[in-house]
């Protein structure tokens, strides 16, 4: 009898509180701005945090509070930039696509190592023990800290460099963010040539630690028609702006560390890991 | 004239003597989690402060009306939690319709009470301690204060730490904590006291 009083109160006190919470939740309901809720349908809604806000919800309530760029939305790209800008009556400026691009070819073959390195399979972890156990101070690692950070499952490990499958990725920037030795790189996707190299060191110790080495050798600065190509800290950088893909740097480069490349449009459903 | 003397006493014991956080040791994760900043502390402070009074004011009714009168006082626990976390949800969505402003300054302190120790700490306390329900609502607005005391007093302490240049192995958690047991051991200093000035 005690226990079937005690069930009853209960339950009594349980609906008593849900009704009333179920009544204050229908009467006093809250419209949010349909403006954010709009927005906030069209974004990804996977919270890369590559707007700088916290989160597809903080960005869109940034939105329809003004003064913020409809464009920031990498993962979005260009589509969902034209549909903020539709929603909220702005102009959108075009944005680029980007994609990451790992600046590394220390295969097997170029480079070698020289020194054991036994402990967490972490890049991060062996960064710390005098920068890893790799004969050139700044090729990829091969431990993928960048794949496990990706959202899209887009990079994966082929002869221990990061690949970055350019059909999957999201152009957020986060393993660019994660790599220890910043060699990954945000390129706009539709260029075909890239330095494949990070190393800064001079020519020759360059060569030394890694036979795809860019050596500073400044051939690929002189013979670029458009003046696209600058060699800064022994390392050749290309001005994306610049660059017409004419390939001419390509063919003059002595170890190959620039290369033709061609990086397919990202798919349009790409699944996202939770 | 000596009733209105016990709630006085009552008040100030509950803001100095028994402070929750800081001689009681209850609602600590708020205090240490949010009184990095003074005015996020002072907002954390004042929904504590809020949801006590209201608490007090429901559940008192609820333990004299309905589990004294049907024997059911080992249910205290459950349904004080249920309560408290219902009204909570309630003051909240009441908030967001009428008082946006303050809904968005209080922002997520206001769900974070729901689990609040401190609350129910002091909605229990007061049917231990035998108040009626004019002394329950005034020992809850004391520990809602000394709550806000203990946070506004502990976010200037850490704003000062953060200045220092503090051995490697105290940094973080370990100067926080430390100092918290500082302002703990200075509060031990008023226990007696308010008696004595109203005796």
């Amino acid at each position: 009898m005690e226990v079937l009083i005690a069930f009853i109160a209960m339950l009594a006190i349980a609906l008593i509180v849900g009704i009333l919470l179920l009544v204050c939740s229908h009467f006093f309901f809250v419209a949010e701005n349909p403006l954010k809720t709009e927005i906030r349908e069209c974004l990804p809604g996977i919270n890369c945090g590559a707007c700088g806000f916290r989160g597809c919800d903080d960005y869109a309530a940034a939105l329809v509070e003004g003064g913020v760029k409809p464009n920031l939305c990498i993962p979005g790209a260009q589509s969902v930039a034209d549909e903020i800008g539709k929603i909220l009556d702005i102009k959108v400026e075009p944005l680029k696509d980007v994609v990451a691009f790992v600046s590394c070819n220390g295969n097997c073959d170029a480079t070698f190592k020289i020194a054991k390195y036994d402990g967490v399979k972490s890049c991060f972890a062996a960064s710390m023990i005098y920068g890893g156990p790799n004969a050139c101070r700044f090729s990829c690692l091969g431990f993928g800290d960048c794949a496990n950070a990706c959202p899209s499952n887009a990079i994966c490990m082929t002869d221990s460099i990061a690949r970055i499958d350019t059909t999957r990725c999201l152009g957020c920037g986060i393993c660019a963010n994660t790599c220890p030795k910043h060699i990954i790189n945000m390129i706009p996707q539709k260029t075909e040539t890239v330095v494949m190299c990070s190393n800064t060191q001079k020519g020759g110790d360059a060569r030394k630690a890694c036979k795809n080495a860019c050596i500073g050798c400044k051939k690929c600065e002189k013979i670029c028609p458009n003046g696209a190509i600058s060699v800064s800290n022994n390392l050749a950088t290309i001005d994306y702006i610049k660059c017409t893909n004419c390939q001419a740097c390509v063919n003059e480069c002595p170890t190959g560390c620039l290369k033709t490349v061609s990086f397919p449009d990202r798919l349009n459903e790409v699944s996202i890991i939770e | 004239m000596e009733s209105f003397k016990i709630l006085i006493v009552i008040l100030l014991s509950s803001v100095f003597v028994d402070n929750y956080v800081l001689s009681r040791f209850l609602g600590i994760c708020p205090f240490l989690g949010v009184s990095e900043k003074k005015d996020q502390a002072v907002g954390m402070g004042v929904s504590v402060t809020l949801v006590m009074l209201i608490a007090t004011a429901v559940t008192w009714p609820i333990q004299y009306f309905i589990l004294n009168a049907f024997h059911l006082e080992y249910l205290q626990n459950i349904v004080f939690i249920l309560i408290i976390a219902s009204l909570v949800q309630i003051l909240e969505i009441l908030l967001k319709k009428f008082l946006p402003s303050l809904h968005k300054g209080l922002g997520v302190y206001l769900p974070l009470i729901t689990t609040n120790c401190a609350v129910l700490g002091v909605t229990i306390n007061n049917i231990n301690d035998g108040y009626n329900f004019l002394e329950s609502m005034i020992s809850s607005l004391g520990c809602g204060l000394g709550f806000l005391l203990a946070m506004i007093l502990f976010s200037g302490l850490r704003s000062r730490i953060d200045n220092t240049n503090i051995p490697a192995p105290f940094k973080g958690l370990g100067a926080t904590l430390i100092a918290a047991s500082f302002i703990s051991l200075a509060f031990m200093g008023f226990s007696g006291i308010i008696e004595k000035i109203f005796a």
